[in-house]
């Protein structure tokens, strides 16, 4: 069949449904549109390697983006509207020329945005970290060695670009709202324990605290930022901010189409969203039965997972298969100085939560999660084994119990 | 098929493991090690997938 299959994002989700398709025989035009002008690149190391200075920008390009897949790439052009009944999508270019483009498939993988602060636009020192454009400019500013850096949010992205500045030598100041660190992911056990690997590695840790306002001050027409006030009636003077409080969905062209929006794109537990329009990566909300609820993964393998899965479900569809269900346990991998941490599942804040290897004090352990005896998450740091291999259990439906006894014998 | 790592790139996240634990392994030393550089043709669909998801882009496959 010669379809036209449009994939709305070439990041990990997009560029990887791109190349599932391909492979899987997937024959006429597959235009990959993405709104950033440079070619496909992979985003955990921009709060990382590249951030350090460790990387350049050749060594993040998804392998993906440079095989010959017969892709019909437009980058710097951004979807503006998509009309599902007449199945066109309208798509602008950079110097603003619009352009309709018909299509049989539509893959929507548009991910999402940093959150900014209020009032900060405009303002110079003040980032966040989401695109290549976005690390080399804070990088920049690094390398010009700061006094002090305030990093806003000890989420993953914050805490991580709180490592990278430490590396460099830089005084760091972390300013989270709730009273712990990734509470609200890993419960206050772990919490504590993130909040003391900031400490130990030298960083200002202030909880419990939001940000009041930005100090500011115009020299030659630049405003530019001298320090943040909290809430805690504190100041801290610093020449760079970086903003890590979150992100927002790029759903904006999608406003009217039909389509179910609610925190993502609604699909079903294969990722079809509409007859013929599949979602994928942050972006993609899905019902889990193996989780019990909705779930939207904001994580790199999920992403790629993801892409593969919703390219197989437009395949599928097309050949009048039963598309495959969308399941996975979710992982990802966070890297704060030495430390890796890495969680396997979805557990939830008040799960109850038990070390079955290693010492929090050491700060090389693995814990599990449980919601009374249904095992919900392994949280790993430094173990990278024992989460794989755990997760291995989990997979196979092991009860919390019995992952605690399986556990010791690893 | 000859599997090739990067271990300057190698961070020992254990993701192959996850994958094909026959051959790839992260030991208690937190190394990794490959327990069969040239995996049967059969397993050709695992070391591809590991190629794909290691975050590091540290393994590729040598025809030879
Ligand atoms: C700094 C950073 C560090 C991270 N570190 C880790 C980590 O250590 N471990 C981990 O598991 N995960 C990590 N992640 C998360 C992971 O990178 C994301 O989950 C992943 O990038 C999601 O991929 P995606 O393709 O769904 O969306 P995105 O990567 O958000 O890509 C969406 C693409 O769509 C484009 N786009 C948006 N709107 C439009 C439009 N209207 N028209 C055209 N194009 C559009 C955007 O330009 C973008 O390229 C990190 C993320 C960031 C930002
Ligand atoms: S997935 Fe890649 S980085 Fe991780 S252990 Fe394997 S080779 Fe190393």
């Amino acid at each position: 069949m010669n379809s036209t299959t449009v994939i709305v994002g070439a990041s990990l989700a997009g560029i990887n449904a791109a190349r599932t398709l391909r492979l899987q025989g997937r024959e006429g035009p597959i235009i990959v549109v993405d709104a950033d002008p440079e070619r496909p690149y992979d985003r955990p190391p921009l709060s990382k390697q590249m951030l350090t200075g460790e990387w350049e920008r050749e060594k993040i390009l998804l392998p993906a983006g440079k095989e010959d897949l017969g892709l019909d790439f437009r980058l710097g052009v951004r979807a503006k509207a998509l009309d599902l009944s007449a199945r066109q999508i309208t798509l602008e270019g950079t110097g603003g020329a619009v352009e309709t483009t018909a299509f049989d498939s539509l893959v929507i993988a548009s991910g999402a945005s940093a959150r900014r602060l209020p009032e900060s636009a405009g303002v110079a020192g003040v980032h966040v970290v989401r695109t290549l454009a976005d690390s080399l400019a804070l990088r920049d500013e690094l390398d010009a060695g700061p006094t002090r850096v305030v990093v806003v949010g000890a989420g993953f992205i914050g805490a991580e670009v709180a490592s990278s500045c430490r590396k460099r030598g830089l005084e760091v100041t972390l300013v989270e709202a709730m009273p712990l660190p990734l509470e609200r992911i890993l419960g206050v056990e772990m919490g504590k324990v993130c909040a003391q690997v900031h400490i130990e590695n030298g960083v200002d840790l202030r909880l419990g605290t939001g940000v009041l306002q930005l100090e500011t001050e115009t020299v030659d027409g630049v405003e530019k930022v001298v320090g943040v006030a909290l809430t805690d009636g504190t100041t801290v003077a610093a020449e760079v901010v970086v903003v890590g409080i979150g992100v927002t969905l790029n759903t904006e062209w999608l406003e009217g189409s039909g389509l179910t929006l609610d925190d993502g794109v609604v699909c079903d537990n294969t990722l079809l969203a509409a007859p013929g329009v599949v979602a994928a990566g942050d972006i993609a909300r899905y019902p889990s039965a193996r989780f019990g609820r909705m779930l939207r993964v904001e994580h790199w393998e999920t992403a790629i997972a993801g892409g593969e899965a919703a390219a197989r479900t437009l395949l599928a569809e097309a050949s009048g298969e039963t598309p495959a269900v969308f399941d996975p346990i979710p992982w990802f991998w966070s890297d704060q100085y030495d430390r890796k941490i890495q969680l396997a599942g979805r557990p939830m804040p008040t799960d109850q939560c038990v070390v079955v290897h290693g010492s929090t004090e050491e700060f090389r352990f693995v814990a599990l999660y449980g919601d009374g005896d249904r095992l919900t998450g392994v949280l790993g740091m430094n173990r990278p084994r024992h989460v794989v291999q755990l997760r291995a259990i989990f997979e196979e439906g092991a009860s919390f119990s019995e992952a605690c006894e399986r556990a010791a014998s690893l | 098929m000859r599997i090739v790592v990067d271990f300057d790139l190698c961070e020992s996240n254990a993701v192959c493991m996850g994958i094909a634990p026959e051959i790839f392994e992260v030991r208690d030393d937190d190394f990794l090690y490959v327990l069969d550089e040239n995996p049967p043709e059969s397993m050709r669909a695992k070391m591809e997938e590991s190629v794909q998801r290691c975050p590091k882009q540290a393994i590729s496959i040598a025809e030879d």
